[in-house]
């Protein structure tokens, strides 16, 4: 935790031409906009797919127009089919969760502002950097591609159990080609995020400025460091999982495939295998994957805050053991997603204990953001109204942790809405919000202009209203036992509840709506928006040390040095009531 | 616009906390002897967690009511007690109450995983393949048939891959698409997954289990109440999912003894 290295590791030239500008650039500002980008496509491209689902299942025999021309299979005449059902919740849920969850928030902002932060003028492997994308973009390409194929989109959902998704097409629609792409795109986006985490551990380990210890790092910089640490050790075992289900699917392998299994009439040629190993494998990657979405936008979200309350947290230095603490636990916990899947029933317990033990280092987390409140002056912007958003969704996604965490309550809740509504809102909602937060604060320092507040606080408050009328009813439907991934409810008990379900495709209908206005305001304000200061905030960090938008080298030439902890706010400065951690100013109570 | 914030999140924060105070979304009565270990958890972890959310809800409100947009001038304030305060109460609150949840909880878990069924419980074997659930009582040579994965037949009704031609045991076993049982019985259900895997879920018993192909899992339980009540898969199976299902029959002992013996001359 000492004196970091004085001078950056590398040097490299401007870029030149337009390819190596904006296309095949080796600039981490670049390379962070492809990311948010991609993630802009996938999330409305995942949003559309809700929206499919969400009229499929209160209007079944309505015709979807246009759909047909799609999948003529999967939707004959418009009218989804129960297989196309499944398979708009797989690319949903795939999409979001890889594409979305883990792009925008990590990979996108964290590429953007971590070097920055850090008073680096890029990464500490640049063309790693570069292929790390373009690799998840050939990841993104191959998952698409199987809406196009004559097999269809996978089926299985986007924890893709085996043996369903290991015996091939014998078991049902989208179970041939489409779940091999399914695989392929999975395995290819590790890659890319395996090279994106090693490098975002290099180059903070690394490459921070002169006077930039550890405790010196932006808390948002802390958030993107450990979540790092978490994917490359979450995306290195999902990794050979996926080879392992193409081993299964096309080599004839059994690793997760035991004998006797009769499907389509078929004695399939299998024998040895265990599904069980799959989910240990998928979750063992998919709980820390909750973390890899959730911690950047703790992250951002504290740095928006402090910004917006105009003080520092309560103990930053909390805060950031908070984070490491639940890195640390979420490699304990992956076996409550299997109480109720036959494993040990030991087991059950020892995964339960940590896994109620996270929600202490989430308290401690909730309660400082709390705490800080007090005595505060906020300022109400759009970024400091998602943020404060996603403290409340944060606390809503968490508390029904609480029942999940139990194996005992799993044994009822398990499958059923309850789980859909959890975590929608703490990982999909809360993170979503973090990356809103963070692109109403960063946008003018990514382009050089304002985006609309006006419009940005309109967005703000559908979306928070609307996030709520979506997910807080999933757990009541939850806890009648309404089953989730059926594509329609023919079960006595689960009719009365189709108005509840109304309820929710027509709040989801407006909520996914107000993302235009979003879209509208982010591409208007790209060319139309007010030019933007380099410090429109009065924030400390370094990115706002720098012109709006940044040279291609961050610092014009020039090296950063650090005199102080990064929020100093609530003191008397030369420009106001804050300090900038690269003014060499003593400090002095405001 | 601080105040606004705070207004909606109060009136979010009440409005879903009153379908659970008035209880308008619960589960269904329970009929199972294990069950109201379940429910007692489940209320109180739902005080608890319902304590959580409003609390930090409108203290949130709270905050940004009080603290937002100041005058010019007013000055920032720091929590008295700071963040020692908080972790202290995290540590206390939370991880008193979520610990103790954790203990008291695994009685609940142990009473459907821990303890053996009973020597004279009724086994019925059942299994799922899709999309559909069969069920196997043992007949009156009280024994299983080994299962032959070659042997199974769907069209003509061999469900479970029987051998009656070489297997005597298999001569009287029953097969059934219901699942009757006597009430105030104890069942010890085998489970068997046929091709991939699936779910058991009985809301009323308060059991749920996977299907796993390959492990040979089973699941032990008493009804004690008499109807029909559905039995619904709830891991994603393939296209049918959302239909397969099943009905649990609690019967009248002699009820049931009348049921079986149908069934026995039906196969």
């Amino acid at each position: 935790m000492e004196e970091a290295s004085v001078q950056p590791a590398h040097v490299h030239a401007p870029p030149e031409g337009f390819l190596r500008k904006h296309v095949f650039s080796l600039d981490h500002k670049v390379i962070a906009k492809q990311y948010y980008g991609l993630a802009l496509v996938a999330v409305f491209m995942g949003m559309a797919l809700s929206w499919l689902m969400r009229f499929h299942l209160v209007w079944p025999t309505a015709k979807v127009p246009g759909l047909d021309i799609l999948s003529s299979a999967g939707a004959p005449g418009g009218i989804i089919t129960p297989e196309y059902y499944l398979s708009l919740l797989t690319m949903h849920g795939t999409l979001m969760v890889f594409f979305v969850l883990t792009n925008a928030p990590f990979a996108g902002f964290g590429n953007y502002f971590l070097p920055i932060q850090i008073g680096a003028e890029d990464m500490a492997f640049p063309r790693f950097n570069m292929m790390s994308f373009w690799t998840t973009l050939v990841a993104f390409f191959v998952l698409v591609l199987a809406f196009f194929i004559p097999d269809g989109p996978p089926t299985s959902g986007w924890t893709a159990y085996a043996p369903l998704s290991a015996v091939g097409k014998d078991a049902g629609p989208g179970l041939g080609w489409g779940q091999s792409l399914w695989a392929i795109s999975i395995a290819v986006f590790c890659i890319g995020q395996l090279l994106g985490s090693l490098n975002f551990i290099a180059t903070t380990l690394d490459l921070r400025a002169k006077g930039m210890t550890f405790m010196r790092m932006p808390i948002c910089t802390w958030a993107w460091f450990i979540t790092s640490c978490i994917g490359l050790l979450a995306f290195a075992v999902l990794l050979p999982a996926c080879l392992l289900l193409l081993l299964d699917r096309m080599a004839g392998t059994s690793f997760f495939i035991p004998s006797g299994l009769v499907i389509s009439d078929r004695l399939q040629n299998h024998a040895g295998g265990s599904p069980l190993l799959w989910q240990h494998l998928f979750w063992f990657f998919g709980h820390p994957e909750v973390y890899i979405a959730i911690l950047p936008a703790v992250g951002i979200v504290s740095h928006v805050l402090i910004t917006s309350m105009r003080k520092p947290m309560l103990s930053a230095k909390v805060l950031i053991y908070s984070m490491m603490s639940i890195g640390f636990l979420s490699w304990m916990v992956w076996g409550h997603h299997m109480f109720v899947s036959g494993m040990n029933p030991f087991s059950s317990l020892l995964f339960s204990f940590p896994t109620l033990t996270i929600t202490i280092p989430a308290t401690i987390i909730t309660l400082i953001w709390l705490g800080s409140l007090y005595g505060a002056n906020i300022q109400i912007t759009s970024a400091s109204l998602f943020a404060l958003g996603f403290i409340s969704m944060f606390v809503s996604g968490g508390v029904s942790g609480f029942f999940l965490a139990q194996p005992s309550i799993d044994i009822y809740l398990h499958a059923t809405y309850f789980v859909v509504g959890h975590f929608h809102m703490v990982m999909g909602v809360a993170a979503i919000f973090g990356i809103f937060s963070g692109t109403y604060f960063w946008f003018p320092k990514m382009s050089g202009r304002m985006m609309n507040e006006t419009l940005g606080k309109l967005h703000f408050w559908i979306t928070f209203v609307g996030t709520y009328c979506i997910f807080m009813p999933f757990h009541y439907l939850g806890l009648v036992g309404n089953i989730r991934r059926y594509s329609s409810f023919v079960n006595d008990f689960m009719a009365p509840l189709m108005p509840l379900h109304k309820f929710i495709s027509i709040a989801a209908f407006i909520t996914g709506a107000a993302q235009f206005i979003f879209l509208y305001n982010l591409i208007h304000s790209r060319f139309r928006g007010k030019p933007a200061p380099d410090n429109p905030w009065n924030a400390t960090s370094l990115e706002w040390s720098i012109p709006s938008p940044p040279p291609w080298d961050n610092f014009g030439g020039k090296h950063p040095v650090i005199y102080h902890d990064p929020y100093q706010y609530g003191v008397k400065g030369s420009k106001g009531d804050f300090v900038m951690q690269d003014s060499p100013e003593q400090l002095t109570s405001g | 616009m601080g105040k606004l914030f705070a207004v909606v999140l109060t009136i979010i924060a009440l409005v879903s906390a009153y379908p659970i105070v008035v209880h308008k979304y619960v589960q269904p009565v329970d009929i199972s002897t294990h069950g109201h270990a379940i429910d007692e958890q489940l209320s109180d972890t739902m005080a608890e967690a319902g304590f959580a959310f409003l609390g930090a809800q409108l203290l949130l409100a709270f905050f940004v009511w009080k603290f937002s947009n100041r005058k010019d001038g007013s000055k920032v304030t720091h929590l008295p007690g700071g963040a020692k305060l908080m972790v202290a109460t995290a540590f206390i609150l939370v991880g008193t109450e979520v610990l103790a949840l954790g203990v008291l909880g695994q009685k609940a878990w142990a009473d459907v995983y821990f303890t053996a069924p009973k020597p004279d419980a009724m086994q019925v074997q059942v299994q799922a393949g899709q999309f559909a659930f069969y069920f196997r009582y043992p007949g009156a040579d009280g024994k299983f048939a080994p299962l032959h994965p070659d042997k199974i037949d769907e069209g003509n009704g061999n469900y479970f891959g029987l051998d009656p031609a070489n297997d005597v045991e298999a001569r009287d076993d029953i097969v059934t698409a219901e699942l009757a049982i006597p009430i105030n019985r104890e069942i010890h259900l085998l489970m068997h997954a046929k091709d991939v895997g699936h779910s058991f879920y009985v809301r009323e018993l308060r059991i749920q289990q996977d299907f796993v192909p390959g492990l040979d899992l089973s699941l032990h339980f008493t009804a004690t109440k008499t109807g029909k009540y559905e039995i619904v898969c709830t891991q994603l199976c393939g296209l049918g999912h959302y239909n397969m299902k099943a009905y649990l029959n609690v019967l009248a002992q002699e009820d049931f003894d009348k049921w079986l013996k149908e069934k026995a001359s039906e196969q």
